[in-house]
């Protein structure tokens, strides 16, 4: 209990004090904020992980009623994802926000706004009743929205903005009719009714409302086809935001989607398969658009589509295990998803870290117009390289191991699958090593391109590396990420709290699991440190053999080309140009050309424009309608005086009129109804 | 144990036996088995020379691309003996640890900024990932036929013993090969002997390579050929006595590297553009095999 109110005193107060602060200050007061509550709230997750319980009844105020809080297994995982995340996103922020701190106002509303992002995620994984949920959520909507949009002068930014803002209540619609449906029927908003709810109703009944809260909390996390927010949104928010969103911000859908998991009762098979359809679509959909953007931020902002739909493939195949009681599908789908979700923030929220410092370093965002920089910036380079592997999913690295989880669960279904499991099975795989092969060719896309060479544009003078504190909160992440990859049972151990929540009632017999994947990881450490050393010992060995070989540097062979310049070297577009040919079907490129066409040609152009192919005909088509209908009314709206008087004094009649003569019609009726 | 010992063995006379074949089809006598292996001894006595616009990335690449042929062959057993280490899903391990190598070859390539390495990056990391799902769905299907995951119970549990069956090890035979025509960069994806920049794909990227790391690039690829041959040389010899097991072992291995000399000699490589179709066919026929397996199973009624 007193947690609680030391953990809201301190988030009042560090509100009071950033509008206190002076710009500097303002800073060390979110940082300073961020550490305690994040350790507030760490330390009652640690808590429970441990075992022990954490639930108060919060007294009831009028609107609300009784607040339970309470930090079940599921939360405190959440609750220490998120708060890595947010220290090292407060850690870098406050470094690269330094080139703003003329912006005064803009400066306090974002950090108020940082203070109380933090406040509205951990309030979201602990409150057990949906209004206060509802409230938290649209704070954290509203507080995201003013981080995203720190640079609102620029057009580009409000736009990306109010587009997230007007779908993060599109979501929020949905998470409300789904509550105020269950508290209709229950007359509770606690989220202990649901549960009651959906047992005494039938299956069906269940289904149709998890399906509505999993499109609300969809929208949240991003999958297709409700991810048209997330690639605008993350590319114009200042670095460390990007990394908050899109490490733990669409990870709050997730959560939603897994309490709802542990809330309803349902007919998870069907849920199973739903779910995993969706996650199939967005993960392959995510990455194939990710290749083609030439953002760096946007292409990462694509490959988070891909992670959550990695991550909901996992939740998928746990659900379809609850369905159909496999013991391996559910321990492994789960425990695949939950520790995706902490790799995903670990290594998206560095990835968007280095870029950050491409961006204060280079101004631009444009990987075609960037290159050599791991010269200028050998750190950032690293930082990025060990993250970008571990997104590819690559041993040794923590990417692989939930992966490895994941492909473990969908083993798992083979022995107890029928025909159509089967070949849902075979697709799965499929997609699964279709998006890390995908993932591979986007980031090795964007490393050389933006790391490698030589610069393909004149790059602003006096490029240096970051500072160290600047690059420490990468030096965090990455630590993870090796951590996680070199010691997976470590984590796995951990796991083990909220994963019995899912597994509930399910007893595992000897040997139920078919393919044990967790005891397999624990002999894939030694092959993973076996490959770090391996790695050293012939580096070593090269050096000691050719000590008395002679070394020397001269330019690229250019293959007898004698004046290879800059310009000359693969582009990204040119990387992946084979591959946009391929999966020309699925794309949409806006393609501008003028070829050569005459025997001495003159300036030449190419440039393309990808757009999202789903945005194209789920959002402008119908919108398009949407006005082309709401147009036809246009004439009401001619902006005379007198007009508006009569829309008025019809409007009040009616008001007037329609319950007096509603008698009538009803008794006319009635008469009719009597003949 | 012996797998790997075995594989590292074949490796030194794998491509040897390549180059003889290609020589006596052309009517030439050619070198001697062991000229490969010289070349790469000579490689690494001699010194190197760097581009001026590569960074550390093109110097660690060849050693980490070496280290995860290394790892994946640990993984192979051989028939009756068990692999180093084996584990279910280990051929999971397998594929993503050579996606690593992979990885770290093509940044390496493009650390050199040169557009011909590019290219050659570009097909690879477009190439493999084409490839890798034909892999998954073969172990895949063989998974669900064993209800086994590691390589070593798979190999020792599959019993073709009908016509679906052996339909099904000839088509498995076939996928593995061309994967491992694939993914060590041969005919008819890929040209080794080549003689245009523009028209290659694995040899571009090792264009700026010299030295020591030239060498350890070359044996590499012996080393993969080697692999992928006892791969499918195990899809024979699961379950047999050691005794019957080494000399098949040995002559498929042997024939796999004369089929692949004679291939080379008498077909011409693919049109580029042709490629990524050809390879996504592959990932078509694995799926027959799973069709297949789901056949035998009697799920298919």
């Amino acid at each position: 209990m007193a947690l609680i109110n030391i953990f809201l005193a301190s988030t009042l107060v560090s509100v009071i004090a950033i509008l206190i602060a002076d710009s500097r200050g303002k800073g060390m007061v979110v940082l300073a904020s961020v550490l305690v509550n994040a350790g507030i709230s760490s330390f009652a997750a640690v808590q429970v992980l441990m075992g022990n319980s954490f639930d108060f009844m919060l007294s009831g105020s009028i609107p609300f009623g009784e607040v339970s809080i309470k930090v079940d297994a599921l939360s405190a995982w959440f609750i220490l994802t998120f708060n890595f995340t947010l220290i090292t996103s407060a850690l870098y922020g406050l470094q690269y926000m330094k080139r703003y701190v003329a912006q005064k106002s803009e400066m306090a509303l974002h950090c108020i706004s940082f203070v109380l992002v933090h406040l509205a995620l951990t309030a979201i994984l602990v409150v057990q009743n949906a209004l206060v949920f509802l409230l938290f959520w649209e704070l954290m909507a509203l507080s995201a929205f003013i981080l995203v949009i720190f640079e609102h002068h620029k057009p580009k930014t409000i736009r990306a903005g109010i587009n997230y803002l007007v779908q993060s209540h599109i979501s929020i619609v949905f998470l409300m009719l789904g509550f105020i449906y269950v508290a209709f029927k229950t007359g509770s908003y606690s989220f202990s009714a649901i549960t009651a709810f959906s047992t005494s109703q039938p299956a069906l009944a269940g289904t149709l409302l998890f399906l509505f809260f999993f499109i609300g909390f969809a929208i949240k996390a991003g999958f297709v086809p409700f991810h048209t927010w997330l690639p605008y949104a993350h590319p114009v928010a200042p670095s460390h935001v990007s990394g908050l969103m899109s490490g733990i911000v669409i990870k709050s859908g997730i959560y939603g989607i897994l309490r709802m998991v542990l809330l309803i009762k349902a007919d998870f098979t069907t849920i199973g398969y739903i779910i995993l359809f969706v996650s199939i679509v967005s993960g392959v959909y995510g990455v194939m658009l990710a290749i083609i953007q030439h953002n760096l931020k946007r292409l990462l902002a694509y490959h988070s589509i891909e992670n959550i739909g990695i991550i909901g493939i996992g939740i998928g195949v746990g659900c379809i295990g609850l369905g159909n009681g496999n013991y391996g599908m559910i321990a492994l789908g789960f425990s695949g998803a939950l520790l995706h979700t902490l790799n995903h923030s670990l290594f998206k929220s560095a990835l968007f870290y280095a870029a950050g410092n491409v961006y204060l370093a280079a101004h631009t965002m444009n990987v075609e117009r960037l290159g050599g920089m791991i010269k200028l910036m050998p750190k950032t380079a690293i930082l990025f390289l060990i993250p970008a592997i571990a997104i590819s999913g690559l041993p040794p690295l923590n990417g692989f191991v939930s992966e490895f989880l994941i492909y473990g669960g969908i083993f798992n279904w083979l022995s107890n699958a029928g025909l159509v499991g089967m070949i849902v099975v075979g697709f799965s795989l499929l997609s699964l090593v279709f998006i890390g092969g995908l993932a591979v060719l986007c980031f090795t896309k964007a490393f050389s391109i933006v790391f490698l060479g030589s610069p393909r544009k004149t790059l602003p003078e006096n490029i240096r590396e970051a500072g160290f504190w600047q690059l420490f909160p990468m030096y965090l992440a990455v630590f993870a990420i090796i951590l996680i990859g070199l010691f997976p049972t470590l984590f796995i151990g951990i796991l083990q709290q909220p994963l019995s929540l899912f597994i509930g009632g399910f007893i595992p017999q000897a040997g139920s699991m078919g393919f044990d994947a967790v005891s397999s990881l624990s002999e894939i450490i030694y092959l993973s440190l076996g490959l770090i050393l391996l790695v050293i010992l012939v580096l070593r060995l090269r050096k000691w053999i050719t000590r008395n070989a002679s070394v020397t540097f001269e330019p690229t062979w250019g293959c007898a080309y004698p004046s290879a310049a800059p310009n000359l070297q693969y582009t990204a577009n040119s990387f992946i140009r084979t591959y946009t040919k391929l999966a020309k079907p699925f794309l949409d490129i806006g393609k501008r050309e003028i070829d050569i066409d005459e025997a001495f040609p003159s300036k030449k152009q190419y440039a393309t424009q990808p757009y999202d192919k789903i945005e194209r005909y789920l959002i402008d088509r119908p919108l398009k309608a949407i006005k082309v209908f709401i147009g036809w009314f246009l004439f009401l709206q001619n902006g005379k005086l007198q007009r508006y008087i009569l829309y008025e004094i019809i409007f009040i009649l009616s008001v007037i009129a329609i319950p007096f003569f509603y008698e009538k019609i009803v008794s006319f009726l009635n008469v009719l109804n009597h003949l | 144990m012996i797998g790997f010992i075995l594989i590292v063995f074949v490796s030194l006379f794998f491509t040897g036996i390549i180059i003889r074949t290609k020589s006596l089809a052309a009517g030439r006598k050619g070198p001697g088995i062991l000229q490969p292996l010289k070349d790469i001894i000579r490689l690494f006595r001699k010194g190197s020379v760097y581009s001026q616009t590569t960074s550390f990335i093109f110097r660690l690449a060849p050693v980490v691309y070496f280290s995860s042929v290394v790892m994946a062959s640990l993984l192979v057993p051989f028939g009756p003996s068990r692999a180093v280490i084996g584990f279910e899903g280990d051929f999971i391990f397998f594929a993503y640890v050579l996606g690593l190598g992979k990885f770290f070859n093509i940044i390496s390539a493009m650390d050199t900024g040169s557009s011909f390495e590019g290219m050659g990056a570009s097909r690879e990391a477009l190439f493999s990932m084409f490839a890798e799902p034909a892999f998954f769905i073969l172990m895949g299907s063989f998974a669900l036929l064993t209800g086994f995951t590691s390589f070593y119970d798979i190999f020792n549990a599959i019993h073709l013993n009908s016509y679906t069956g052996y339909a099904l090890g000839t088509m498995a035979a076939l996928v593995l090969v061309l994967l491992a025509m694939i993914e060590n960069s041969r005919m008819p994806v890929d040209d080794p002997k080549t003689h245009l920049e523009l028209t290659m794909v694995h040899e571009v990227m090792i264009l700026d390579n010299s030295g020591f790391d030239l060498g350890l690039i070359l044996y590499t690829g012996y080393l993969k050929f080697a692999m992928y041959g006892a791969l499918i040389a195990n899809f024979f010899i699961g379950g047999l006595a050691l005794n019957l097991a080494l000399p098949i072992y040995l002559l498929i291995q042997f024939s796999f590297a004369v089929a692949v000399g004679l291939i080379e000699s008498f077909m011409a490589r693919f049109r580029m553009s042709h490629n990524a179709q050809f390879i996504f066919a592959l990932s078509s026929v694995s799926f027959l095999i799973f069709f297949g397996v789901l056949l035998i199973m009697g799920k298919l009624n």
